[in-house]
C-alpha cells in the first residue's frame, strides 16, 4: 500500500467512524425519548435498563418490553463499530508516518476521542451504562469534529525531542487518563442533573431513566480511582522523560503546571469524598473542575501559551 | 416514692474560655482537618495558575522585562509580589509548606492508630448481625461449635484476621489499604525532601561552544552558571571535550518543512584531567552521564567566521562569531566587537542561512539549512563602550557615541573594505555551534524512588478493600443451629455481597441442609 493511499484510506476510516457515531448518537437519543415517554409521574424506582432488578414491585414490566431497548442495543453495536473504526483509522494514520500515532494535536485528539469511547466500553462490558451513551458520544463527536476540522495537519516525522519511546509510555496513560476524566465528567454531570430531582422530588422524564444518584456517584468514582492513579503516573514518567531531554525533572513549564494543578484537583476530589458534607455534589463539582483544568491542561497550553511543550503541529 | 427534677431557670452558662494552650491545640486540629486540606490543595491548585500564565524569570527573564516595561502600572507591582517568580515566592512556599504540615499532622497520629490496630484482634461480632448490610441466616443441623470452628478455619484459609469468641467468629481484612495510605502521604514529604535536597546542593550550567573548539568544567568557563545556596562551585566534576562534529539534519518534505529531524554532538571527552580521551556522542533524549552531572544537548546555530583587519594592517580577529538564532530559520543575529583595533570597531551582523530578501520583510532565510548563506553587516567605529564599567551583553552592541561606517552584504569568500579606510572584513566560512546545559541534581533519584512509593501506596490505598464479616451460630433453645454470616464495608464499596457469599460457601461447604435466607438488614 502506497503511503497516499494510507493516509487516504486513515482519514476515510475517521470519517466513517464519526458517520457511525452519529448514527449511534441517533439510536441513543431514541432509546431515552421512548424510556422517558413511559414514566408520566413521579417515581420511586427508576425504569430501564440500568436499574437493579432486585427492585421489584408490581408494576415493573419484563425487561424485554420496555421501550427503547432494542434502540439502545442499536446504539451499543454502533458505538462499538464506531470504535473500532476510529481504532483503525489510528492504526494506519500511524503505520503512514511511520511511528505511533500521537505526535501533533491532530493524533493526540484521535487518541483521546478513542480513550473516551474505549473507556465507556470497557466500563459497558461490567455494568449497562447506556442512558450514560448520549453524552459520551456528543463529546466523541465534538472532539473528532475538532480534530478534522481545526486540528489536521499532514503527518510527518517527530522533532528530535519527541523520538523517545517513552513518547509511548507517557502520552498513552495521559491519553486514557483524559478519556476517563472526559466520561467521569459526563456522569458527575448526570449525577448533579439526577440528584436536583430527586431532592425536589420530581424524577419524572428523561431524568427518570437515569440510575439513581448514589449509584452515579460511585460510578463516577470507581472511574476517577482508576484514572487518578494512571495520572500520576503520567505525570511522573513525563518528569522522567524531561530530565532526559530538557535537563531538568521539574521546571514549571505550564504543561506541567497544568498537570500539577488537574493532579491536585482530583486529589482534592477523593479528599472530598472522604469528608463530611463534601460528599455528593461538592464532589461532583470538583470533578468537573478537574475536567475543566484537564482542558486547558490540553487545549490551552498547546495553542495558548508559548512552552516547551508546544508541540501542536499547527 | 416520687424524684423532682430540677428544672434550669437560667440559660446554660457559657463554655469557659479558651486559653493559649487551648486556642494554639484548636488551631492544630483545624490545621490538621481534612476540611482545610482540601481548602488548602485548592489554594495550591490557584496559587500555581499565575505562573503557567505570566512569563517567569527563571525560564524566560527577557520577556519578564519585556512585560513589565510594557504595563508600567502592574509590572512592577506585580514583580514586588513575586508574579514573575512564582514558584519561588513566599506565598506559594506558605501554601505548600502548611500542607505538608498538615498532612504530617494527620499522618504520624493516624500511623499510631494503623499500628496499634494492626496489632489489635477483629472485635467481636454485634448482637444483632441483621442490621449489617449484608447478611445471611440459615439453619444447620450441625453443633455450633463445629460450624464456628469450620467458619474459623475457612476464613484463616483465606488469609483474614480471625478472633474467636463465645459464640462468635470475627474476621477483618484490608489492612494493606490503611497501609498504603500512610505510605503514599509519607511519600510525598520524602519528595519535598528531596526536591529541597536537590534544589539546595544541585547546580546547573550552560555553554555555547563552537565546533573545534572545547570545554572544561570549571567555573570560569560557564557561560551562565547557577546552583543552590549550599552548591559548591569549587566541586564541579573535573572533566573536558572538544566539540568535533556538530550534526544537524532538517525536514526538507512539505509537511512541517524546516523542522529539526537529528541533532547530534560528536566530541573527544576527557573524563578526569589524567584520562585517554575517549569518543562521546550526545544527542536529544540521550545525554552524557559523568561522574554525576549530565551533559544535555540543548540549542544549536551558526558561527559565520569573520576576519577583520583594522586601518594599521593587523588582523585584529579571525574566528567565528556566535550568532544567536531568531526564528525557526535560523535567521540569526550576532556581533563582532574589536576594541584593540584603531580605530574600535563594532559589526553588528545578520546571518541567514539561506538568503532571500524581500520588500515586506527585508533580508530572512527561507530554510535553516545553510544552502545559500550570507551575511549582512553593518559598520560602527568609535568608542565601544567596554570601559565604562557597566557590563554589556556580548550580543547587542551599544552604538551611542560610535559613528556607522556603511552596511554590506556578503557571501562566503568575499572581501569588505570598510569605507573610511579603517579596515577589511573577510567572511572566510561557517562553522556551527551547539549549546550545552550541564546539570547536577542529587534529589533527582530519591525523588524519584519516593514518587514511585507513593504511587504504589496511592493503589493500595484506592484498590485494596477493608472488611469485616461475622458469624454467629447459636444450638441453644432450639432443635437446629442458626447460623448467622454478615459483613460490613470500611471503606467505599458498592459490591459486599459477593464477599459474604463466598464466606457462606466456604462454610457451607461439607454440610448439607435448607439454603440460606438473604437480605439487606438496611431499613
Amino acid at each position: 500500500m502506497t503511503s497516499a493511499s494510507l493516509a487516504e484510506w486513515s482519514n476515510l476510516a475517521v470519517y466513517s467512524s464519526m458517520l457511525v457515531l452519529i448514527a449511534a448518537l441517533i439510536s441513543f437519543a431514541v432509546s431515552f425519548a421512548a424510556r422517558g415517554q413511559r414514566v408520566m409521574s413521579p417515581e420511586r424506582v427508576p425504569v430501564g435498563a440500568g436499574a437493579p432488578v432486585s427492585a421489584q414491585s408490581p408494576d415493573n414490566p419484563p425487561q424485554s418490553a420496555v421501550p427503547g431497548r432494542r434502540a439502545g442495543n442499536v446504539a451499543m453495536a454502533l458505538t462499538w463499530l464506531a470504535t473500532g473504526m476510529l481504532l483503525l483509522g489510528l492504526v494506519l494514520r500511524g503505520l503512514w508516518a511511520g511511528r505511533v500515532p500521537w505526535g501533533n494535536m491532530y493524533e493526540f485528539s484521535l487518541a483521546w476521542t478513542l480513550g473516551i469511547l474505549a473507556v465507556f466500553l470497557v466500563v459497558s462490558m461490567r455494568r449497562d451504562i447506556r442512558w450514560l451513551g448520549l453524552p459520551v458520544v456528543f463529546l466523541a463527536l465534538l472532539s473528532l469534529g475538532l480534530a478534522v476540522t481545526v486540528l489536521y495537519t499532514e503527518a510527518a516525522q517527530l522533532v528530535p525531542a519527541l523520538k523517545s519511546w517513552w513518547l509511548v509510555i507517557h502520552v498513552a496513560s495521559a491519553i486514557i487518563c483524559g478519556g476517563a476524566f472526559t466520561v467521569a465528567a459526563a456522569i458527575s454531570s448526570l449525577y448533579l442533573w439526577r440528584d436536583r430531582a430527586e431532592r425536589r422530588g420530581k424524577v419524572t422524564g428523561i431524568v427518570a431513566t437515569l440510575p439513581d444518584a448514589t449509584r452515579l456517584d460511585t460510578l463516577a468514582y470507581r472511574i476517577l480511582a482508576f484514572a487518578f492513579p494512571l495520572w500520576t503516573f503520567a505525570v511522573i514518567s513525563g518528569a522522567i522523560w524531561a530530565e532526559n531531554a530538557w535537563g531538568r525533572y521539574w521546571g514549571w513549564d505550564p504543561k506541567e503546571t497544568w498537570a500539577f494543578i488537574t493532579w491536585v484537583i482530583y486529589a482534592g476530589y477523593l479528599h472530598a469524598r472522604s469528608t463530611a458534607g463534601w460528599r455528593g455534589r461538592r464532589a461532583a463539582y470538583i470533578s468537573l473542575l478537574g475536567f475543566v483544568s484537564f482542558l486547558i491542561n490540553y487545549f490551552g497550553v498547546n495553542i495558548f501559551v508559548n512552552s516547551l511543550h508546544s508541540y501542536a503541529g499547527l | 416514692m416520687t424524684a423532682t427534677t430540677d428544672l434550669p431557670t437560667s440559660p446554660p452558662a457559657a463554655p469557659p474560655p479558651l486559653g493559649g494552650v487551648g486556642f494554639a491545640r484548636w488551631c492544630w486540629r483545624q490545621l490538621t482537618s481534612m476540611r482545610v486540606a482540601l481548602i488548602l490543595l485548592f489554594l495550591l491548585a490557584i496559587a500555581a495558575i499565575p505562573g503557567s500564565v505570566l512569563p517567569q524569570r527563571g525560564t524566560d527573564p527577557i520577556r519578564v522585562n519585556e512585560w513589565i516595561e510594557g504595563n508600567p502600572t502592574w509590572g512592577p507591582l506585580l514583580d514586588r509580589l513575586g508574579f514573575f517568580d512564582v514558584y519561588a515566592a513566599p506565598w506559594f512556599a506558605a501554601v505548600y509548606l502548611l500542607l505538608f504540615v498538615s498532612v504530617i499532622g494527620c499522618v504520624v497520629p493516624r500511623t499510631a492508630h494503623h499500628w496499634r490496630a494492626l496489632r489489635a484482634a477483629p472485635p467481636a461480632a454485634p448482637k444483632r448481625l441483621d442490621r449489617m448490610p449484608e447478611h445471611r441466616r440459615w439453619e444447620s443441623s450441625e453443633p455450633a461449635e463445629v460450624v464456628l470452628d469450620r467458619a474459623y478455619d475457612d476464613l484463616r484459609s483465606r488469609r483474614w484476621r480471625v478472633s474467636r469468641g463465645d459464640g462468635w467468629v470475627s474476621g477483618e481484612k484490608g489492612y494493606w489499604r490503611e497501609t498504603g495510605n500512610l505510605l503514599f502521604h509519607a511519600s510525598l514529604i520524602a519528595l519535598l525532601i528531596a526536591v529541597g535536597y536537590g534544589a539546595l546542593f544541585g547546580w546547573r550550567g550552560n555553554v555555547i561552544v563552537r565546533e573545534g573548539n572545547g570545554f572544561a568544567d570549571t567555573l570560569t568557563q560557564y557561560d551562565a552558571w547557577g546552583g543552590g545556596r549550599l552548591a559548591d562551585p569549587a566541586a564541579l566534576p573535573p572533566f573536558a571535550f572538544v566539540l568535533d562534529d556538530f550534526r544537524v539534519d532538517f525536514e526538507r518534505g512539505e509537511a512541517q518543512r524546516g523542522a529539526p529531524r537529528l541533532f547530534e554532538a560528536e566530541l573527544t571527552l576527557w573524563p578526569t584531567p589524567d584520562a585517554p580521551a575517549e569518543p562521546a556522542l550526545v544527542r536529544v533524549n540521550e545525554p552524557l552521564a559523568i561522574d554525576g552531572a549530565k551533559v544535555f544537548l540543548v540549542g544549536h546555530g551558526y558561527a559565520p567566521q569573520l576576519r577583520l583587519t583594522d586601518a594599521l594592517g593587523r588582523v585584529v580577529h579571525d574566528e567565528g562569531v556566535v550568532f544567536l538564532p531568531q526564528d525557526g530559520n535560523l535567521t540569526s543575529t550576532g556581533v563582532l566587537k574589536a576594541p584593540d583595533a584603531t580605530p574600535s570597531i563594532g559589526i553588528e551582523g545578520l546571518f541567514l542561512p539561506t538568503a532571500a530578501v524581500d520588500d515586506v520583510r527585508g533580508p530572512h532565510s527561507t530554510f535553516p539549512e545553510a544552502d545559500d548563506p550570507a551575511v549582512f553587516l553593518s559598520a560602527w567605529a568609535g568608542d565601544l563602550g567596554l570601559d565604562s564599567g557597566i557590563p554589556q551583553s556580548i550580543y547587542r552592541l551599544d552604538t551611542e557615541g560610535m559613528t556607522q561606517l556603511g552596511i554590506e552584504a556578503l557571501r562566503p569568500g568575499e572581501t569588505w573594505a570598510l569605507p573610511g579606510g579603517n579596515g577589511t572584513v573577510e567572511f572566510v566560512g561557517l562553522t556551527r555551534w551547539a549549546s550545552f546545559q550541564i546539570a547536577h541534581d542529587p534529589g533527582k533519584e530519591p525523588a524519584l524512588i519516593a514518587s514511585v512509593i507513593a504511587l504504589a501506596g496511592l493503589m493500595m490505598s484506592l484498590f485494596i478493600q477493608r472488611r469485616r464479616v461475622w458469624v454467629r451460630a447459636s444450638d441453644a433453645g432450639s432443635p437446629t443451629t442458626v447460623v448467622e454470616v454478615a459483613g460490613l464495608a470500611r471503606s467505599d464499596e458498592a459490591d459486599l455481597a459477593p464477599v459474604v457469599q463466598e464466606v457462606v460457601d466456604g462454610i457451607r461447604a461439607g454440610s448439607a441442609g435448607p439454603g440460606p435466607h438473604e437480605g439487606s438488614g438496611k431499613p
